[in-house]
């Protein structure tokens, strides 16, 4: 215990949810404060800046069903993600993972003879399988080889990226496209449906949150749930239970890959209908997907509403390319400013401040009796 | 949370003092606030009747006071004169190590604390690193000297030793403070003992005028049965077989060199043996987190050479882990999903991919009442018990299984008394119930009252397996130091 001025500073040893939550809202919230200043060095007033943000994005319908166009890929992702962070397996890959179901279900669209619905499910199923097995790849090298998996996943980002552009400069070129970079346009049916009066592809929202609903169960109420966080909590552990790393590791890639893959599916079928430049498929979901699980703190409930956050600063991103003739490139600063103050909030969840008793007497300087 | 609860100890020139207590009794909170390691929320300090302010371990040593961790602090790779030059203030700008190296020769040769100042720590073993330390201290002017658990890591021959140099200490007039849960080592070198129990100073008495019984009455408040009751082996089926097993360690030297063992049912084999021997390797060896390079390991009747934990655990084969927080915990996740932890893919727990909740709620109030675990909730983190409830929480669920075979090492380091006590009655009852005990301790009266037989591990090998009833405590410390080996036994 330390006593600072009037105040009783203790540490704790389990943050309870009302630190968690209270911390990372001050978080974001001083990040937007930094923010501010940005906006201010720009010329433009940060009170007019928010004041447009707010009546571009929340304050209007348009931008609201913008906001949860925006949240979709980044929803599955984050998902996704929580899911690896949980076994401790740092998968900064989701944005390769996103691509390698975008050409998978491309792949399907132009050239899988199915009929109507058909057609999408193979899609989405396609996406889901090559998504999982560009994932399974860095955990094979991390439990085989102890490939260090942030390198490995970070670069395979790249390779996939690649061979996007190859794909579409080259094989799948469309020839109806004027020698511009696209694939060919998708046939009607695989095409996903819009809530009418909006762009939001509802088939990947609802896909969205039941695989939310779906990895809290996996996490709470299955073995492989049960083995993913004893792997993530303590790998001796783990070993010690007999429990088989490569298999519990491999799984939660899987999975985590194919939920990412699922966000890429849902962008070329319901957004572009076409392949199409990798920063115009993704524009760094699978990056910021990173900070929308991280600032779930696991849990892929707690994701859904991250993802809805980030979804609207990528919304306010295009208010202040439009409204306030700033670069779009402004919601990466957002994003880092952010993730920023999480991480460096971290540690205050783990101390509770509270006014000291007037009856407590003066103890010399600041001691510490902990143990 | 309070360690230190008005604790009052006053020491003499020219005495042993010894601080007992059970693991937690906030003997070492003490000593590190009288080191400056740890500032007192209220009270004070008063050295040779001065009150004086201890902000750091360098005012602690300006002042006369110096402590040996039960750690030790040394820098592996320097020598001995370097590690006691680490430091140091005043050291001659020209060759200072040799006038360390002469000084040092000096201090060994008064006190007779015989180490080499030229050889490199790593070089050492762990008595002759904490006679560096001791030496260190020393040479820093220490008047009143701190040994925090200064046994634990020695063979009986090398505490026989240190004790030899404490007496030699006092007679210059130093004062030593010795921290210690083993009553056996308070009658037999402190002058004075001061009994500490949660956090307050219970007495202090002169050991000329107690015995033992009295001593562990005042540190758990209550009396406690030593001699556990032993009934007769009755050797039946092999639940062991452990032939010609050679295994190498973490740095890839051999560690268990030719280990040939025999574990009956219903009998207890305890592996006597100062740390660091090979029984870490041999255990993980046996439990299946380790791979055998040669020899074979039979386990119920079943050869389980090399086959994973998973498979040695299913067999029938409880493992109580050396280290309880690393292993044999997952510190942050809850009571009950600890307790089911090696037994989760298995009904009742599981049914196809899923976990059955239920069940591992039952069995979690089931274990927590009937293993008398102390925690604030079933779904509270592991993390949040004290050792012994951990350690009840890892018997509670190695012994759920009906296991026909329980490697237990180190069971009780670190336990209190009445912790120690109750590991201890499991470990017996298992064998009273037929099962074959592997007890690997550091703990020699430990070994020595659990044990039907103990065979004595030295570098990696096998000194020699003596039944306990013949087996004397002096024969088992020349074994464990390598100066004496038996034939080999059938």
């Amino acid at each position: 215990m330390r006593r600072v001025g009037p105040l009783l500073v203790e540490r704790r040893i389990t943050p309870p949810r009302s630190a968690v939550i209270g911390v990372s809202a001050l978080a974001v919230v001083i990040a937007l404060l930094v923010a501010a200043i940005i906006f201010w060095g720009y010329g433009v007033s940060p009170w007019q800046a928010y004041a447009a943000i707010a009546r571009g994005t929340v304050g209007s319908r348009d931008g609201i069903n913008e906001i949860l166009r925006r949240s979709l890929p980044l929803i599955l992702c984050g998902v996704g993600l929580t899911l690896a962070f949980r076994a401790q397996f740092w998968n900064i890959g989701a944005e390769g993972q996103l691509l390698a179901g975008a050409v998978a279900a491309t792949g399907v669209a132009l050239f899988a003879p199915l009929p109507g619905p058909w057609l999408l499910l193979a899609m989405f199923a396609a996406g889901f399988l090559a998504g999982g097995a560009w994932g399974i790849v860095p955990a094979l090298l991390r439990a085989k080889l102890h490939v260090n998996e942030v390198i490995s996943t970070l670069m395979m980002n790249y390779i996939m990226i690649y061979i996007v552009e190859w794909l579409i400069h080259g094989p799948w070129k469309g020839a109806t496209m004027r020698g511009f970079a696209y694939s060919d346009f998708f046939p009607a049916a695989a095409r996903l449906p819009w809530i009418p009066g909006s762009r939001v592809h509802w088939p990947t929202l609802v896909i969205g949150v039941a695989a939310a609903v779906a990895v809290a169960l996996i996490l709470a109420r299955t073995r492989l749930g049960y083995e993913i966080r004893v792997v993530g909590q303590s790998t001796d552990a783990a070993r010690y239970a007999g429990i088989d790393f490569l298999r519990v590791i491999a799984w939660a890639m899987f999975l985590s890959g194919g939920l990412a893959a699922l966000a890429g599916v849902g962008e070329v079928a319901g957004v572009h209908f076409r392949l199409r430049s990798p920063t115009h498929i993704s524009m760094g979901y699978g990056y910021t997907a990173i900070i929308v699980a991280w600032l779930a703190r696991g849990s892929p409930l707690a994701a859904v509403f991250t993802a809805l956050l980030f979804g609207l600063i990528f919304a306010a991103g295009d208010v202040i390319k439009v409204a306030l003739r700033m670069p779009f490139q402004i919601t990466g600063v957002f994003n880092g400013l952010i993730l920023f103050f999480l991480i460096g909030s971290e540690m205050l969840m783990y101390w509770r401040v509270r006014l000291a008793p007037k009856g407590e007497r003066w103890t010399g300087r600041a001691g510490s009796s902990e143990r | 949370m309070l360690a230190n609860d008005r604790v009052t100890l006053e020491l003499r020139a020219g005495e042993v003092h010894a601080l007992l207590g059970e693991n937690g009794a906030g003997k070492t909170t003490l000593m590190n606030i009288l080191y400056g390691l740890y500032r007192p929320d209220s009270g004070e300090i008063l050295i040779r009747g001065v009150p004086t302010q201890i902000h750091s371990p360098r005012d602690a040593i300006a002042h006369g006071i110096g402590m040996v961790h039960q750690h030790f602090k040394l820098v592996f790779p320097h020598t001995v004169a370097e590690n006691v030059a680490l430091g140091l203030k005043r050291t001659p700008f020209w060759a200072p190590i040799r006038v360390v190296e002469r000084k040092l020769r000096e201090l060994s040769e008064r006190y007779g604390l015989p180490v080499d100042p030229g050889s490199r720590v790593w070089e050492l073993s762990a008595g002759e690193q904490q006679r560096v330390e001791i030496l260190k201290a020393l040479y820093r002017g220490a008047e009143i000297l701190i040994l925090d658990e200064p046994t634990s890591v020695l063979t009986p021959q090398e505490a026989t030793e240190l004790f030899k140099v404490l007496l030699r200490m006092k007679a210059e007039g130093h004062v030593v403070v010795f921290i210690t849960h083993k009553l056996g080592e308070v009658m037999e070198v402190a002058d004075r003992v001061t009994v500490m129990r949660r956090g307050r100073a219970v007495g202090t008495v002169a050991v000329a005028g107690t015995d033992k019984a009295e001593l562990a009455r005042m540190m758990v408040g209550r009396e406690v049965v030593f001699r556990l009751s032993k009934g007769k082996c009755m050797p039946g089926e092999e639940a062991l077989l452990v032939q010609d097993l050679w295994a190498r360690n973490d740095r890839g030297l051999h560690a268990v060199r030719g280990v040939s063992l025999r574990v009956c049912r219903g009998e207890i084999l305890g592996i006597a043996g100062v740390a660091g021997n090979g029984q870490r390797e041999l255990v993980e060896t046996i439990t299946g987190l380790r791979r055998a390079e040669r020899g074979r390991v039979v386990v119920l009747g079943r050869d389980l050479t090399n086959r994973s934990a998973r498979a040695v655990a299913d067999v029938g084969v409880a493992h109580i882990p050396e280290e309880r927080l690393r292993m044999g915990i997952v510190p942050g996740m809850a009571v009950e999903d600890n307790l089911i932890l090696k037994r989760h893919h298995r009904p009742p727990f599981s049914w196809g991919p899923f976990l059955r909740l239920r069940e591992v709620r039952r069995f979690a109030q089931e274990s927590i009442v009937g293993y008398d675990i102390m925690t604030p909730a079933a779904r509270a983190p592991a993390k949040l018990l004290s050792g012994g409830n951990i350690q009840k929480l890892i018997l509670a669920r190695e012994l759920s299984g009906e296991p026909g075979l329980i490697v237990a090492a180190h069971p009780t380091y670190g336990l209190d008394v009445g912790a120690t006590e109750q590991v201890r009655r499991y470990l017996l009852g298992g064998r009273e119930k037929g099962v074959g005990v592997l007890l690997v301790s550091e703990d020699l009266e430990e070994i020595m009252e659990l044990s039907d037989r103990i065979a004595v591990m030295f570098r990696g090998e096998i000194m020699g397996v003596v039944p306990a009833a013949e087996a004397n405590l002096e024969e088992i410390g020349l074994m464990m130091a390598g100066e004496r080996r038996l034939a080999p036994q059938p």
